[in-house]
């Protein structure tokens, strides 16, 4: 089992929270987000961002040796900007102008936002997309990773497991799939809207090593 | 025959085989785009247009990534398979996407060159290409496939003829069998419908007086629909659009699909003519 904010002190569970403030005030002051999705999977991105995972650089967001994070379950945004604003990929105060009119802070991932790869939002579309990097990497024998989260609900979408196929097929070791397993949404209880269960069964049987991580599951 | 059998194996580490899945083709496509690669995706026409539009329309037309769409077999290249096989309603589709240019080159010397346009073309793009051999509009690769500029063929006063991809070839014919009559037409291959080329439909409309759009494709939406965006709010003049109708098409040999909704000279020759008021003439 994997704790996913391994404890660094307090650190974590401090910056997590500090998190949770930023994006409730963001949706509070736009009056519009994915509030559920985007406290879900706060922890995920902190222990990615703040954890000594993700090998970004702030100030070069370009950087091509960077790991490269896909937001799949794009509509929950709001982490993944306040986290990139705290860092320093674009200033704080621009958190502010999410949701209005012209803003570049949309409600989906853009890459016109400094450490945002791909545009996402349409579900199902980030690991096929991981896969390509992925491989890229591998052809250029390049040594960054790709990290791809997804959402729970997010894996009745049948191009999940064509590109779950595929980088099995591939031995992708440099992707990393993460799911958001909070059980919801927003229909209601993922297992009643769609049976995933057994869903490490299902990703064992395509070929990944999976790992279940407290409160949610990550896979590599 | 359309296939990518002989690439594959000249350039085994260029290749990536993504089996039959194509949402998951040009997502993977777009991935390696982002990582700086320039990938041409290869699927029929007919599926990379519809089953993986989201994904065109997301992970390359929006996220500006550098894929190649390549939508072989097209139109109506399985003539006897069905609509399930025809790609009838890829321009419209494509032409309505932000960001994304959309071209169909008339022969083999139009693919050569738009291929090598390509690889040095930054953006996402689909083109269409066909299945079976189509006799050739030029001679030689000598004119260069430039994107967004329509190129006149013949030129000619009296009505212009403007084709895109196979039926360039015909409408070429239609305007040999026209001028035999006395009828000159100017003869457009409209390669490229995105980025438009705007004032070619212009000068046609303003120069000649008559317009006939002739393309592989449902009437809504396609060629024609474009060239009248232009006509009617720019410069209206009298246009006739000759396609597919809005109908699961009739199945048959390409040739004989062709045939049966007038995409061949005579049709246009005879359709020239009656618009003009000149079917008497005879030279």
């Amino acid at each position: 089992m994997v704790d996913a904010v391994p404890p660094k002190g307090d650190f974590l569970r401090r910056k997590a929270s500090q998190i949770r403030m930023d994006l409730l005030q963001m949706i509070y002051h736009a009056k519009a987000g994915h509030t559920g999705s985007s406290l879900s999977d706060t922890d995920i991105l902190t222990a990615l961002y703040y954890g000594g995972v993700l090998r970004v650089q702030a100030n070069n967001p370009k950087w091509p040796l960077r790991d490269r994070f896909i937001r799949s379950k794009g509509h929950a945004v709001e982490a993944f900007y306040c986290i990139l604003a705290d860092l320093g990929f674009f200033p704080k105060c621009e958190l502010e102008t999410y949701s209005q009119y012209g803003s570049r802070l949309i409600g989906h991932p853009n890459n016109k936002v400094p450490g945002v790869d791909m545009n996402t939002g349409a579900l199902g579309h980030g690991l096929s997309v991981g896969v390509g990097i992925a491989l890229s990497a591998k052809l250029d024998a390049n040594a960054f990773r790709v990290f791809v989260l997804m959402g729970d609900g997010e894996q009745a979408e049948g191009s999940v497991w064509e590109a779950a196929m595929a980088a099995a097929h591939y031995r992708l070791d440099n992707l990393i799939g993460i799911i958001d397993w909070n059980g919801l949404q927003i229909s209601g209880r993922t297992d009643e809207v769609m049976r995933t269960d057994p869903l490490d069964g299902k990703w064992r049987s395509f070929g990944w090593h999976v790992e279940l991580a407290m409160g949610t599951t990550s896979m590599k | 025959m359309a296939s990518a059998t002989a690439f594959a194996k000249a350039f085994p580490k260029q290749f990536v085989e993504v089996g039959i899945a194509e949402q998951n083709i040009v997502g993977i496509a777009a991935g390696l785009a982002a990582s700086g690669k320039t990938p041409f995706v290869m699927s029929p026409a007919c599926f990379l247009s519809m089953r993986s539009i989201e994904q065109i329309k997301v992970d390359v037309a929006y996220s500006k990534t550098n894929v190649k769409l390549i939508g072989i077999s097209g139109g109506v290249s399985y003539g006897a398979l069905g609509m399930s096989h025809h790609s009838l309603q890829d321009i419209a589709v494509a032409r309505a996407i932000p960001g994304l240019d959309v071209a169909l080159p008339a022969d083999e010397h139009d693919v050569r060159n738009l291929i090598r346009t390509l690889a040095d073309f930054e953006g996402g793009d689909y083109i269409r290409i066909g299945r079976n051999p189509v006799p050739t509009v030029y001679e030689s690769d000598e004119t260069p496939f430039e994107f967004g500029k329509a190129v006149t063929l013949v030129d000619g006063g009296d009505a212009t003829l403007i084709g895109t991809g196979e039926t360039v070839r015909i409408v070429l014919d239609a305007a040999s069998i026209l001028a035999r009559d006395g009828v000159r037409c100017r003869v457009l291959n409209m390669h490229t419908i995105k980025p438009w080329d705007e004032e070619a439909v212009l000068k046609a409309a303003n120069e000649t007086g008559y317009i006939i759009t002739v393309e592989e494709h449902i009437i809504r939406g396609g060629l024609g629909a474009a060239v009248a965006e232009v006509v009617v709010q720019r410069c209206p003049v009298p246009m006739k659009i000759i396609g597919i109708r809005d109908e699961p098409a009739v199945t048959g040999s390409p040739s004989e699909i062709f045939q049966h909704y007038g995409l061949s000279a005579e049709n246009i020759r005879d359709v020239t003519k009656s618009m003009l008021g000149r079917e008497g003439d005879i030279a």
